[in-house]
């Protein structure tokens, strides 16, 4: 079996999880730009960063035959001073340029503040600039309903920005219906606590249908499994699902999304 | 009341076969839960305490959706544990959230 990893931060993980990950079928992985636990204190520290998702990663991820590719942003957990965040986005074009780079992202919202959304407001125009996919990430918990509905609201005000080419991830059952019947791509974190569980993961694909929705593990510094897409295929299958409807999921959609970007490979390729 | 599953998605098993894959796990779950709220009650502030957090008033009230007839119970669990307002807010308070609406004003 092979899979793709959409969204997980390896920066924050170990090179042995890279290995557990090869050894379990993973061929490809894309890194979104997130808040690494702690608010970087200059400009110069996203570009230390920027330059880690694009040089250092790829080559330590080619390492267990895993093709690895990153997003650029900053993340609204940095986007509450708009002053510091804009400095930092004079910083992203650079990186559009890079042969891993896929888009913009992960932007949104984190408490739905007005700076937060004026600074998604700006990346989405760097995206419509640029002809960039979009990764998007939703608020936590009690705010990911409004801030979802409003990161919606923003995209759509930008006319040149194509639905189908922007996922929005983290969704759960409150929010995945609003989401695809809105033309977007939905994908499904698969956490222990805060997200969606890989049975409640299944439990949507059967209610909403298997159409422009994926899973990942968003594997990070905190309570999180680099092996939970994996782990997802097996409870897919526990359910009945048959290997096509497996694939599809865990491989075949997120190829469809990601392969609008001319950057995008697996190792497979 | 919300409208049925379509047919057409419904899952792959059969209820015993359901009960058969995750009965057990559930059930510990909800035992769990009733131990949470025995804790609660044993809080060394006193059994009343927990009530004047609204994380504990969210969770009562979200456990009563449980045993509400109709699907989609894990969304309306999630609608009632949200922020139901629309606007963006003035300024960020911080960077975490609770997992609980603690209405206007905060909690």
């Amino acid at each position: 079996m092979t899979y793709i990893d959409p969204h997980i931060h390896m920066v924050s993980r170990t090179t042995d999880d890279y290995q557990r990950m090869a050894l379990a079928g993973c061929v490809a992985i894309t890194e979104p730009a997130f808040w690494a636990g702690f608010d970087r204190s200059s400009p110069q520290g996203f570009y230390d960063y920027f330059t880690l998702l694009t040089s250092t990663e790829p080559a330590r991820a080619a390492q267990y035959g895993i093709a690895h590719h990153c997003w650029i942003c900053i993340n609204p957990k940095e986007a509450e001073d708009p002053g510091f965040a804009r400095d930092v986005l004079k910083l992203v074009p650079e990186f559009l340029d890079k042969p891993n780079v896929l888009g913009v992202g992960e932007i949104g919202l984190n408490k739905n503040s007005k700076n937060e959304l004026a600074i998604l407001e700006e990346q989405i125009a760097i995206a419509a600039k640029h002809n960039q996919l979009i990764l998007v990430h939703t608020p936590h918990l009690e705010d990911k309903k409004k801030g979802t509905r409003l990161i919606m609201d923003a995209i759509e005000a930008n006319a040149s920005i194509d639905p189908g080419r922007v996922l929005i991830d983290h969704v759960e059952e409150h929010t995945v219906k609003m989401v695809l019947d809105r033309g977007f791509w939905a994908g499904m974190t698969l956490y222990p606590e805060t997200k969606c569980t890989p049975k409640r993961a299944v439990d949507i694909f059967e209610t909403h249908g298997t159409e422009r929705l994926w899973i990942n593990s968003a594997g990070d510094w905190g309570p999180s499994d680099p092996l939970a897409v994996p782990k997802c295929r097996q409870e897919m299958k526990r359910r009945g699902h048959d290997d096509a409807t497996i694939d599809l999921i865990s491989f075949g959609n997120p190829n469809a999304f990601l392969s609008q970007s001319p950057n995008f490979k697996t190792t497979l390729s | 009341m919300p409208s049925p599953p379509d047919p057409s998605r419904t899952a792959k098993k059969t209820a015993a076969q359901l009960l058969d894959l995750d009965f057990l796990e559930n059930r510990a779950k909800v035992i769990d839960l009733a131990a949470f709220l025995d804790r609660l009650d044993r809080a060394s502030d006193g059994p009343d305490a927990a009530d004047a957090d609204f994380r504990a008033r969210e969770l009562r009230r979200a456990l009563a959706i449980l045993l509400e007839d109709g699907p989609d119970r894990a969304s309306r669990v999630l609608d009632a544990l949200s922020d139901p307002t629309e606007e963006p807010i003035d300024a960020a308070p911080g960077k975490g959230a609770t997992g609980a609406w603690p209405g206007k004003g905060g909690a």
